[in-house]
């Protein structure tokens, strides 16, 4: 497990929080092949019924960006992917981004948020502070997840506007619906 | 440090003579160039830009396209930006990955400044170390050949070469900058539609 999965991993994304098999359940409706990611609290669960999925291809990156060539490598190949990060990991992704807005390649990035919503480490805020004017700044689609209910809608919504209508999207999973950190 | 002898578009026209099934990824400046002088086809995915993409979009398309063969080629200072992914490559390792690296020390789209292999780094060494089944560096014309050979034989995980070249910038061989185009016209090779 890495350090940073390892320091969050019992308190963020609580084991009887439903959204995560939801979330999972709704990308394998939307059929989703291929995940990349760095690891994230917020995201563990996802990851961890990914990495036990035969279905589908698992990436840990070693940042964040790779995983925007990796959809792109994808779609090329006729796969439907996925990327989870945290909203500092936006920050790395800023000129790998053009890959998918000039090549129009459907993108589907699920960015747990950091440093907006009882954040007690300041180091999280300016990326929190930047992450949906950056991902505007590159032309790509924000949506926002406040509620358990929301987020599923919202990357229902995501996945058909990402892979039938080659979109890049990204959405945002608020610290709030992700749950306070405890230090 | 060695004296590269290698002429690139020879090197490259020789990895592509007899391409058959290949998909092959370029990575921008000269190996895009190279890849296109060597001559034009749908399978090719040409990057003008997103330095550092090259050999991550191969791994996506090797995922996604078990069954072909995924070559990326791609330069030095290219690679150099996207060290990490020869790392997250090694992960999964796919057994149709082949990653070339035209390595002639040096940047050369931006006036030939020396790069990091310039100084000494070894790419190959690198590969080898993130766990890749596969990985040297090639200096002669010999070496190309086997590449070449290796390119249409089975392969148990993802492999690397840096192949030494001189470093020039032979006349510039430009394909499409239409990424949208490039895209559609590589998914329509593997029977895939667009919107």
């Amino acid at each position: 497990m890495a350090p940073k999965d390892a320091a969050q991993s019992l308190d963020r994304a609580p084991a009887d929080a439903d959204w995560p098999a939801q979330l999972y359940r709704v990308l394998k409706a939307a059929k989703v092949r291929q995940v990349s990611y760095v690891p994230d609290a917020g995201h563990a669960m996802l990851i961890r019924l990914f990495a036990d999925d035969p279905e589908v291809v698992s990436n840990v990156l070693t940042t964040e960006e790779e995983g925007i060539a990796i959809a792109t490598g994808a779609w090329l190949g006729g796969s439907r992917s996925v990327l989870l990060l945290q909203s500092s990991g936006v920050g790395n992704c800023v000129n790998m981004l053009s890959l998918v807005t000039m090549t129009r390649t459907p993108l589907l990035m699920l960015v747990t948020m950091r440093g907006e919503w009882a954040e007690f480490n300041p180091w999280q805020v300016p990326m929190g502070l930047a992450t949906a004017p950056v991902l505007a700044a590159m032309g790509i689609r924000v949506m926002r997840a406040e509620t358990p209910d929301d987020l599923i809608e919202t990357v229902e919504a995501a996945a058909t506007l990402a892979f039938d209508a080659e979109q890049q999207i990204a959405v945002l999973l608020s610290q709030r619906l992700l749950g306070r950190k405890k230090w | 440090m060695s004296i590269a002898l290698l002429d690139r578009r020879q090197v490259v026209a020789r990895l592509l003579a007899k391409r058959d099934g290949l998909l092959v990824v370029t990575g921008l400046g000269s190996p895009t160039y190279d890849v296109h002088a060597a001559g034009d086809h749908d399978g090719n995915y040409y990057l003008w830009g997103a330095m550092g993409a090259a050999a991550l979009i191969g791994l996506g398309l090797a995922q996604a396209q078990p069954d072909r063969t995924v070559v990326v080629i791609t330069g030095d200072g290219e690679q150099l930006m996207g060290l990490g992914g020869l790392a997250t490559i090694a992960i999964t390792n796919p057994k149709n990955l082949v990653v070339v690296v035209l390595d002639n020390d040096h940047y050369g789209e931006t006036g030939m400044q020396v790069s990091h292999t310039g100084h000494g780094l070894e790419l190959a060494s690198v590969a080898q170390s993130c766990g890749l089944t596969e990985a040297r560096t090639v200096r002669d014309m010999s070496g190309v050949e086997e590449v070449a050979r290796a390119l249409h034989a089975p392969a148990s995980g993802s492999r690397f070469f840096a192949i030494k070249v001189r470093a020039e910038n032979p006349p510039r061989s430009l394909p499409p900058r239409d990424a949208v185009h490039v895209k559609n016209r590589f998914r329509a090779h593997l029977g895939l539609g667009t919107m």
